[in-house]
């Protein structure tokens, strides 16, 4: 069921679904954004439609939503463990069809694997409803066709923004009543079914041709260029490592907290053991863990999906301009290169 | 709401041994069913949260060997006796004990790697019907980092045992590095036997290459991974190498597998 309405009206639905939700959105932020003179665009509490920045990428993805940056796990006072809490106010998340398939990857990875379900990511996922946004025509590095992540059914509202009023698809039934009220007509979201970008996905299929991969000297290129710096895991949809840690609020006083921050596979740290033990000491390799976590290992695993959506943010957050398009189409022209020597050796016997 | 998988337990520590200067075995009590090669999160509140194997249970109680590293080895070394340690467990894919069984084991373990074996070694210690023969070549670095004096000792008496040391020459044991060793392992006499490895990432590398040259099959050689972890139960990504993650398939792999986790 689609609806049309002006700007006005969908700010007092606004306030109605804020007295169940926090309503988040991509906000600018003046003047915030890497080089001086642009703004940062990212995630937050939104009090009126007209803050929702549609018609541009945002720098951050939603994750932080539902997988905070910093989140505490328990609160010690004394000698005892008290679970952190939240409370029962739902999650109402404007997004991209790539964000909205980027969360099905951490709920895979925060639900799914291993034996048991995180609490924490549960508690939070589960209050989680999408309000789709149209992308238009995309952005220039995004490339979610060919992931497979330009489209999604998985939102209870869909909203086109257009200059004096918005179109609304009510998916979810939950969400009819705030809409009586309003005009009827035929609407349903477009999804982008090209972006200016491509990529080809290197197809591994031998352990073999994997050992190989990891021995490709085009790993080595990036040693001088990545900073290992994490800005783009960071940026990230679907990066979910974190690292879990205890402070002490105040050394006198005997309270404080264990916390889980976000971790990035590109710091050097992110291995590192006692006795000076580490492994992926160089960024190439710490890179190339990445690459192949984005567009092979997640997939060997878990079967139905890439990890990586395309979002392109890892790119245009990259203070190096290393672009992961580029090295995602480079490897899978290093794999074909790799599969006919192989086939020419095999021939050649 | 599902449960919180995070949330650890107090546990009464009941004693204390000090192996070496940096090494204490610390038994507490519990009657968890943990399995020979399987690990806990140990931790303390404001400390933080590390990973340590069982390297010994028994009825009521598990141990550990820890050594002291960093953060949260260093608080737990000032525990006493009656204190309580919070744990999480236990994790990790055990060794296949009931495959052992009825053939011959050889075990090979350096430094702190002897801590996640011992269980193993103990068990059929005191269940000698049923396993054939037990080798046991274990090394330290030097006299001052030999674990477990007591149990290397009692072993020798069912047990063939090789202990060495890295260079000091000291009684009841040998010099040199565990691969140089190995050639006293009758390996060509072998049949139905398992070869269990674990020790510094460097030392189980050339242990497993030179145990193929003397012809052991990959899939008879099992060895245990250290990663760096943060959860233990698959989602901080920390100890993922390739499609793994050592904290769920791991700590404990079969070679065959474990040839294959490239880092
Ligand atoms: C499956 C498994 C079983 C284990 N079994 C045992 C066992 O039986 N006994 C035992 O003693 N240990 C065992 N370990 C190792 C133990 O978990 C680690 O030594 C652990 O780090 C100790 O915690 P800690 O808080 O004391 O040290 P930490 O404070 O974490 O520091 C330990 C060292 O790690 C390095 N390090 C840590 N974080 C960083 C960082 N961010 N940047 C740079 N360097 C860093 C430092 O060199 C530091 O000295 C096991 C590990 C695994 C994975
Ligand atoms: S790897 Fe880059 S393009 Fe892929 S989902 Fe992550 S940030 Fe987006
Ligand atoms: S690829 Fe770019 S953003 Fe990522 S760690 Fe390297 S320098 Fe930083
Ligand atoms: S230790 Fe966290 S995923 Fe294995």
């Amino acid at each position: 069921m689609g609806y049309s309405l002006s700007y006005g009206r969908m700010n007092e639905i606004l306030k109605e679904l804020q007295q169940n939700y926090r309503v988040y959105a991509p906000r600018r932020w003046a003047g915030r954004g890497r080089y001086s003179d642009t703004d940062l665009i990212r995630y937050g509490e939104i009090a009126a439609v007209e803050e929702v920045v549609h018609d541009e990428k945002s720098d951050f993805s939603p994750k932080e939503i539902i997988f905070p940056i910093t989140q505490p796990l328990f609160y010690f006072t004394e000698d005892e463990y008290r679970e952190s809490r939240v409370d029962d106010q739902g999650l109402l998340i404007f997004a991209r069809p790539c964000d909205i398939n980027g969360i099905r990857r951490l709920d895979t990875m925060f639900l799914k694997n291993g034996d048991s379900e995180d609490s924490y990511y549960r508690r939070l996922r589960d209050k989680a409803r999408f309000v789709l946004m149209e992308c238009g025509t995309g952005w220039d590095t995004c490339f979610c066709v060919s992931m497979g992540s330009n489209r999604t059914s998985d939102y209870s509202l869909a909203v086109r923004f257009l200059p004096d009023h918005l179109l609304v698809e009510v998916r979810d039934e939950a969400f009819k009543r705030y809409f009586s009220q309003e005009r009827e007509v035929e609407f349903t979201p477009e999804f982008v079914t090209s972006n200016p970008r491509t990529v080809r996905l290197p197809e591994i299929d031998s352990s073999g041709l994997l050992r190989k991969v990891y021995d490709l000297e085009m790993w080595k290129e990036y040693n001088s260029r990545c900073q290992s710096c994490g800005a783009c895991t960071a940026a990230c949809i679907t990066c979910s490592c974190f690292t879990t840690s205890d402070l002490i609020y105040n050394e006198n006083a005997r309270v404080g907290e264990r916390r889980r921050v976000w971790a990035s596979c590109l710091h050097e740290d992110f291995t590192a053991m006692a006795g000076g033990l580490g492994f992926r000491a160089t960024p190439g390799e710490r890179l190339r863990f990445r690459t192949l976590h984005k567009v092979y290992d997640y997939k060997a695993r878990f079967k139905e999906e890439q990890m990586c959506v395309g979002c392109g943010r890892c790119d245009d957050r990259c203070p190096e301009f290393i672009s992961f398009a580029t090295i995602i189409n480079r490897l899978s022209d290093e794999v074909e290169r790799l599969k006919k020597e192989a086939s020419q050796e095999v021939a050649g016997q | 709401m599902s449960t919180n998988i995070l949330l650890p337990r107090p546990h009464r520590i009941l004693a204390i041994n000090q192996e070496t200067e940096h090494e204490y075995t610390f038994r507490v009590e519990s009657g968890a069913a943990a399995k020979h090669g399987q690990f806990y999160q140990l931790s303390l509140p404001k400390i933080g949260e590390a990973p340590i194997s069982v390297s010994a249970m028994g009825d009521g109680w598990l141990e550990f060997t820890i050594r002291k590293v960093g953060k949260l080895t260093s608080e737990v070394f000032r525990l006493r006796p009656g204190d309580r340690l919070f744990m999480r467990g236990p994790y990790g894919k055990p060794f296949p004990i009931d495959d052992f069984k009825h053939g011959d084991l050889v075990v090979i373990a350096g430094g702190t790697g002897v801590a996640p074996v011992r269980s193993t070694l103990r068990y059929f210690y005191e269940h000698p019907e049923e396993i054939k023969e037990v080798y046991f070549l274990a090394g330290f670095r030097d006299e001052g980092s030999i674990l477990f004096r007591a149990d290397l000792e009692r072993f020798k008496a069912r047990f063939h045992t090789i202990y060495t040391l890295d260079r000091d020459r000291v009684d009841g044991f040998e010099t040199g590095l565990v691969t140089r060793h190995l050639g006293r392992i009758p390996f060509s006499t072998l049949t139905r036997y398992h070869v269990i490895i674990v020790g510094p990432p460097v030392m189980m590398h050339h242990t497993a290459l030179k145990c193929l040259e003397y012809g052991v099959p990959e899939e008879k050689i099992w060895v245990s991974f250290e990663r760096r972890m943060s959860c233990a139960v698959g989602k901080c990504g920390h100890c993922k190498i390739n499609e793994t993650y050592v904290c769920l398939e791991g700590p404990v792999f079969n070679y065959t597998k474990a040839k294959e986790l490239w880092d």
